[in-house]
C-alpha cells in the first residue's frame, strides 16, 4: 500500500513540477495574480491560418504590455462572441453583417485596415471549365451543368457569406443550392482545413489569397478565377461597444486598433508572407475602405 | 507512407530534444487535468461515502442517475458550462470564460459523475463482514467509515486514475471553453486538432505520442493497483 501510494504521489508530483516549469503561462489559475491586462480579440480564421496574428502578436503585447488572447472563428461566430461580450475587438470580413453589428450598437466603428482578394481555386485539369470566367458565371455553371464537387465553408463565415452572395449575383436561391445535391457539400470548418479537404477530393472551393498562398505547398490546387469586382474582401477591426455590452476593455482594444493601423504594422502587414511566397498576402489600407 | 514515417521521426525529435513547445502545451494539459481531478476528488470522495452510508429514499434512481452521466458527452459539459460562463451567462461577472480555469471547472463537472459512481461502487463491494464486525466491537458510525474507506482505497484510486484518464483525453470541452489560445488554454488534444487541420502533422504527433505514453503509464498504475 505504502509503496503505491509513494508511486502514485511521486509520479503525480513529477507531472506537476514539469507542468510548473513549463507550464508557467497557464498560471492563470495557479497564482490569482495578473500582473499584466488580458485583451481578448475574435479573429476570422483567414488571419489566424495564414499566421498574420502569431506574427503581429507579440509586437503588440511588447508594445502594450498587455497578453492577447486570440480566439479564432469564422466571422459569424466571432460577431457573436462580441456581441456575447466574451470578446473585447474582432477582426472580420464581411461589410453586411459588420455594419449590422456597429448599427445594432455592439460595436463602435468598423475600421478597414487591410484586403485582399477572393479566388476560386480548383484542379488544374479544370474538369468543370470555368476557368477565367466571372465567379457568377462560374458558380451557374457549377449549378446548372458542371455538378463537379465544391465545398463550401458552411460556417457563417466571411468566405461563407460572400459565397452566398455571389450564388444570389448569379441569380440562384442559396437554400437551393445547398440542397442541390451531393456535388455541394458544406464542410463546417476554417478556411485552412476547407482547402485542404477541396484538395483530397479533387474539389472547387472558394477562398481568401492570404490563406490560399500560405497552404499552397500542401493543396493541389489552382486558381481558376480570380477577377471579378465581387471578389474584393476586405478586413476590419471593430471595438466592442462598452456601452452596450458591460466589460468590455475599450481602451486596450482602442490600443490594438491604433496598433493595426499605424504606418508601421501596416508596412509589416503589406510585407508579410512577400518572402516566402512570393506575392503580397494582404494589401494595407490604412483605416480606410478600399477602392474596388 | 513515406510521409507517416518522417513525422513520426521528427515527432520523436520533438519529444527528445524536449521541444518548448511541446513541453509547455504537454505541461499545461497536466497541470490543468490534475487540478480537476483533485479538486472534484477533495469534494466526490466524501460525496460518495455520504451515498454509501445513508440511507434515503430515491438512493437506488440517484445512483443510476449518477452512472448514466458517466458517458456524457464532452461537448454537452462544453456547452453548458460556456452558457454559464459566458459574459451574458450567469456566472458571467466572474470573468472566467476562455481561461484555463474554465478549461478546470468544465473538466471538473465532466468527472464529478465518475469519481461519485465509483467510489460509492468501491465502497459496496468492501465485504459486509467488515463493517458488522466492526459495529460489534463497539465502533462508531464515523470509525465504520473510516475502516470501510480503508477498505475501499485502492478502488478509489482506481476511480481517480480513471477521471484523470478522461479529463485529459477530452477535446470538444478544452475546445469550446478554452478556446485553444496559444501559450494559456491550448492542451494538448486541442493542439492536435488545430495542428492537424493546419497539415502540420509533426508536433500532432507528437503531442499524440505523449497522450498515449500517458494512457500508458495510467495503464501500469491502475493494473498495479488492482493486483493488490
Amino acid at each position: 500500500m505504502k509503496k503505491v501510494t509513494c508511486y502514485l504521489l511521486s509520479i503525480l508530483l513529477l507531472l506537476s513540477l514539469v507542468g510548473s516549469i513549463f507550464g508557467c503561462t497557464s498560471s492563470g489559475t495557479v497564482e490569482p495574480l495578473q500582473p499584466k491586462p488580458r485583451l481578448k480579440v475574435a479573429t476570422t480564421t483567414s488571419l489566424y491560418d495564414t499566421g498574420l496574428w502569431g506574427y503581429l502578436e507579440p509586437m503588440f503585447e511588447k508594445q502594450y504590455n498587455v497578453e492577447l488572447d486570440i480566439l479564432y472563428a469564422g466571422t459569424g461566430i466571432a460577431l457573436e462572441f462580441g456581441r456575447r461580450g466574451d470578446v473585447d475587438v474582432i477582426t472580420v470580413h464581411d461589410k453586411a453583417a459588420e455594419e449590422k453589428f456597429v448599427a445594432d450598437g455592439y460595436g463602435i466603428e468598423r475600421v478597414p485596415f487591410a484586403y485582399n482578394y477572393f479566388l476560386v481555386v480548383g484542379p488544374a485539369a479544370d474538369p468543370a471549365g470555368i476557368k477565367d470566367l466571372k465567379p457568377e458565371e462560374a458558380f451557374k455553371k457549377l449549378m446548372t451543368t458542371a455538378k463537379e464537387k465544391f465545398i463550401s465553408r458552411g460556417d457563417n463565415s466571411g468566405t461563407h457569406s460572400k459565397e452566398k452572395t455571389i450564388w444570389k449575383n448569379a441569380g440562384f436561391d442559396y437554400e437551393i443550392v445547398r440542397k442541390s445535391s451531393a456535388w455541394y457539400v458544406e464542410a463546417g470548418q476554417g478556411m485552412g482545413p476547407t482547402l485542404l479537404m477541396a484538395s483530397e477530393k479533387g474539389a472547387y472551393t472558394l477562398t481568401d489569397m492570404g490563406t490560399y498562398l500560405s497552404y499552397k505547398s500542401k493543396l493541389e490546387l489552382v486558381p481558376i478565377v480570380d477577377h471579378g469586382g465581387t471578389l474584393l474582401n476586405v478586413y476590419s477591426v471593430i471595438a466592442v461597444n462598452p456601452a452596450k455590452v458591460p466589460g468590455v476593455k475599450i481602451d486596450e482594444a482602442n490600443n490594438l486598433i491604433t496598433f493595426l493601423t499605424s504606418p508601421e504594422i501596416q508596412n509589416l502587414i503589406g510585407d508579410y508572407g512577400v518572402k516566402e511566397y512570393g506575392l503580397q498576402l494582404f494589401t494595407p489600407s490604412t483605416g480606410a475602405e478600399p477602392k474596388q | 507512407m513515406t510521409e507517416i514515417w518522417q513525422g513520426l521521426i521528427k515527432a520523436i525529435q520533438l519529444i527528445v530534444s524536449l521541444d518548448p513547445e511541446v513541453m509547455e502545451i504537454a505541461g499545461r494539459s497536466l497541470i490543468i487535468s490534475v487540478a480537476s481531478c483533485l479538486l472534484a476528488s477533495v469534494f466526490c470522495l466524501p460525496l460518495g461515502g455520504l451515498i454509501h452510508f445513508q440511507r434515503f429514499p430515491g438512493k437506488r434512481t440517484l445512483i443510476s442517475l449518477i452512472q448514466t452521466f458517466y458517458s456524457i458527452p464532452t461537448v454537452v459539459v462544453g456547452l453548458l458550462v460556456f452558457v454559464l460562463l459566458s459574459r451574458a451567462g450567469p456566472l458571467g461577472g466572474l470573468n472566467l470564460l476562455y481561461t484555463p480555469a474554465a478549461m478546470i471547472f468544465g473538466q471538473m463537472v465532466l468527472v464529478v459523475p465518475i469519481l461519485l459512481g465509483l467510489t460509492v461502487s468501491a465502497l459496496s463491494s468492501v465485504d459486509k463482514a467488515i463493517p458488522d464486525t466492526a459495529r460489534s466491537l463497539g465502533a462508531s458510525s464515523l470509525q465504520i467509515a473510516v475502516v470501510v474507506l480503508k477498505e475501499a482505497r485502492f478502488a478509489v484510486m482506481a476511480a481517480i486514475i480513471l477521471a484523470f484518464g478522461r479529463a485529459i483525453s477530452e477535446v470538444g470541452l478544452a475546445l469550446m471553453v478554452g478556446g485553444n489560445i496559444r501559450g494559456f488554454t491550448r492542451v494538448m488534444t486541442t493542439a492536435i486538432s488545430l495542428e492537424t487541420a493546419k497539415g502540420d502533422l509533426e508536433l500532432s504527433l507528437a503531442l499524440g505520442i505523449i497522450l498515449i505514453l500517458i494512457a500508458l503509464i495510467i495503464n501500469i498504475i491502475l493494473n498495479r493497483i488492482q493486483q493488490r
